[in-house]
């Protein structure tokens, strides 16, 4: 018992001793001069990439960045050049931090570090309070913590004159294959945040999953929001053509655009456009 | 024979029954009965008219029509083994159907997607007819199906995967093992007048394939035209697997199971196994889609898994009596 508990002693010291090591080298990671060659490898990043860095300091965005119907950036994109999110490419632009999404291939990322390159990953930002976090951790990743405080002041003030109390109904989000979204995410938050109830809640669905159609006649939604159609065709957006939807909601289908996509302050538009 | 017809048809009544009150909306059944018939306000009558009544309808018509043409090719194929689904005119009829789509031909005239359909499983019934006929082998038609319906999965495949449209890629599922969901009265529109057409043109051929049955000689000197037989069938097959595969996927094995298992009711003749495989196609495919609904509620669980699970094994069997010389 009590080598046991010697022993025990021993690990705990030995692992404090180690944390306080990994602790003080990331202290002086963070600390030291700010990354110059920042590569992001995902939609989202590359936003608030865009917004946030000093000129010269983002050296490349994704492919996905300069498509007008998924990126409200798609315009300023083109002043970068572009990566498909592939290890070999983004190695050979010699950066010293990567910023990837959370759904980033894990081998692409995993090869990168082993290439010795500083690969940091960030979670959507489902909600309101998850954007602000995502504006500062940007911020402090880029070393431009006064520009990350300056655009979260204007989303502050975009949302405090977005704010609306007034109860415009019941509302459903829709998308191919018969999706919906709930209040845990980000679509469902722009809908709550422009004065809708999302019907999703009365069925106990919080995050994005199917919603059976019949279920959704039954919930009979003020008004319907549905996804963007994509160039060519597929059965599963043919659901939202199907005259049932036309029968529940007459006038009033609206659909998602590239400001639904991301969390990041282009919300505001998406949430206006509601009202 | 007359009480098999009967329970066949009280079969199919009763499923059909059950399809409508079948859904995740909980509508009780009386309920659902008098607005699918009275109609009314709200959104109960929309779920019963325009969602389940058009899937209802769907299992009906395509089951019915895959019994029939798997009856239809056994006879004039007189194997055992013809089935649209497994032989790959199914598989052409999405061929064309995907085609159809994908170039957006279907956008400008709805009438495009059964029309192209119907090409594409005329197509692979006339090459399976050409290369097995009526006196070839199992072996020539195992073959010549397996050809096709690989080309044909791999034609579907490919035209999806150059598609800009993200969801498309993920839809060979549909193509390959069928579903019924979320389906509308506009399918039914576009199925069912062909597919009526096409079991009046298969109806015609039951004297004939009763003929062939004693050979072909034999059916000559009886007066069957042996190129009518030929073209008739080609062409009612096609009527009938183009649009129900347009609309609904490939479902397969329904075509073989239905038929090997009616057959000895009718004393194997063809022209009485016709309609009963007809009904008994349809309540397997309204069984099945019932299943589907009743099983993953919420995971849109695809037809052809369902057939394919009971199909399979019985197809197995029957490689095996074939292949150990026994007429099946």
């Amino acid at each position: 018992m009590r080598a046991f508990v010697r022993r025990s002693d021993r690990i705990r010291r030995w692992l404090t001793a180690a944390l306080i090591a990994a602790a003080g080298s990331a202290i002086a990671s963070s600390a030291g001069a700010a990354p110059q060659r920042v590569v992001s490898m995902n939609l989202c990043t590359d936003q608030i990439a865009m917004l946030l860095a000093a000129p010269g300091q983002l050296v490349s965005v994704s492919d996905l960045a300069r498509d007008p119907r998924m990126s409200p950036m798609a315009d300023r994109a083109q002043d970068y050049p572009i990566n498909h999110g592939r290890a070999e490419e983004i190695y050979l632009m010699r950066p010293d931090l990567v910023i990837a999404g959370q759904y980033a291939s894990g081998p692409t990322v995993a090869m990168l570090r082993r290439l010795g390159v500083r690969v940091e990953v960030l979670p959507p930002a489902e909600d309101i309070d998850a954007i602000r976090a995502e504006i500062m951790r940007m911020g402090g990743l880029l070393g431009r913590e006064d520009k990350a405080a300056e655009v979260l002041a204007r989303f502050e003030r975009g949302l405090i004159l977005a704010d609306s109390n007034a109860d415009r109904g019941r509302a459903a989000l829709y998308y191919a294959n018969g999706y919906t979204s709930g209040r845990d995410t980000l679509a469902g938050t722009i809908l709550t945040a422009a004065g809708y109830r999302n019907v999703a809640d009365d069925l106990g669905i919080t995050d994005t999953r199917s919603l059976p159609l019949e279920m959704l006649v039954m919930a009979r939604p003020d008004r319907l929001i549905t996804g963007a159609k994509w160039p060519g065709q597929s059965r599963g957006e043919a659901i939202l053509d199907h005259p049932a939807l036309a029968r529940i909601a007459p006038e009033t289908a609206e659909v998602t655009d590239r400001d639904w996509v991301c969390g990041t302050p282009f919300v505001l538009r998406a949430i206006e456009a509601l009202k | 024979m007359k009480p098999l017809f009967a329970t066949l048809a009280l079969l199919v009544a009763a499923l059909f029954a059950i399809s409508l009150m079948t859904g995740p909306a909980g509508i009780g059944a009386l309920d659902g009965l008098r607005s699918l018939i009275l109609g009314g306000d709200g959104p109960m009558p929309i779920v019963m008219r325009e969602i389940r009544l058009p899937r209802a309808l769907l299992g009906l018509a395509v089951g019915a029509g895959l019994g029939l043409t798997g009856a239809a090719m056994q006879g004039y194929l007189r194997n055992p083994l013809a089935e649209p689904g497994l032989i790959g005119v199914s598989g052409m009829a999405a061929l064309g159907a995907v085609i159809a789509i994908q170039t957006g031909l279907s956008l400008g005239t709805a009438l495009a997607l059964p029309a192209t359909a119907l090409t594409g499983a005329a197509i692979g019934v006339g090459l399976l007819v050409a290369l097995a006929g009526p006196r070839g082998g199992s072996v020539t038609l195992i073959l010549a199906g397996i050809a096709i319906s690989a080309l044909a999965g791999a034609g579907t495949a490919l035209v999806l995967n150059l598609s800009p449209n993200p969801y498309a890629a993920n839809e060979i599922v549909f193509w390959l093992m069928g579903s019924l969901a979320d389906r509308s009265m506009v399918h039914v529109w576009l199925a069912l007048p062909p597919m009526l057409l096409g079991a009046a043109l298969i109806w015609t051929t039951g004297r004939g394939l009763d003929a062939l049955t004693l050979g072909e000689s034999a059916a000559s000197a009886m007066g069957v035209s042996a190129t009518g037989l030929r073209w008739r069938l080609i062409a009612g097959v096609a009527l009938i697997v183009g649009p129900a595969t347009a609309v609904a996927g490939v479902i397969g094995f329904v075509g073989l199971v239905v038929p090997h298992i009616l057959r000895p009711w009718v004393a194997a003749r063809p022209s009485a196994l016709l309609p009963a495989s007809a009904l008994g196609g349809a309540a397997l495919l309204l069984a099945a889609d019932i299943a589907v609904r009743l099983i993953l509620p919420e995971r849109d669980l695809k037809l052809g898994v369902l057939t394919a699970l009971v199909g399979a094994p019985l197809f197995l069997h029957l490689i095996w009596k074939t292949r150990s010389g026994g007429r099946v």
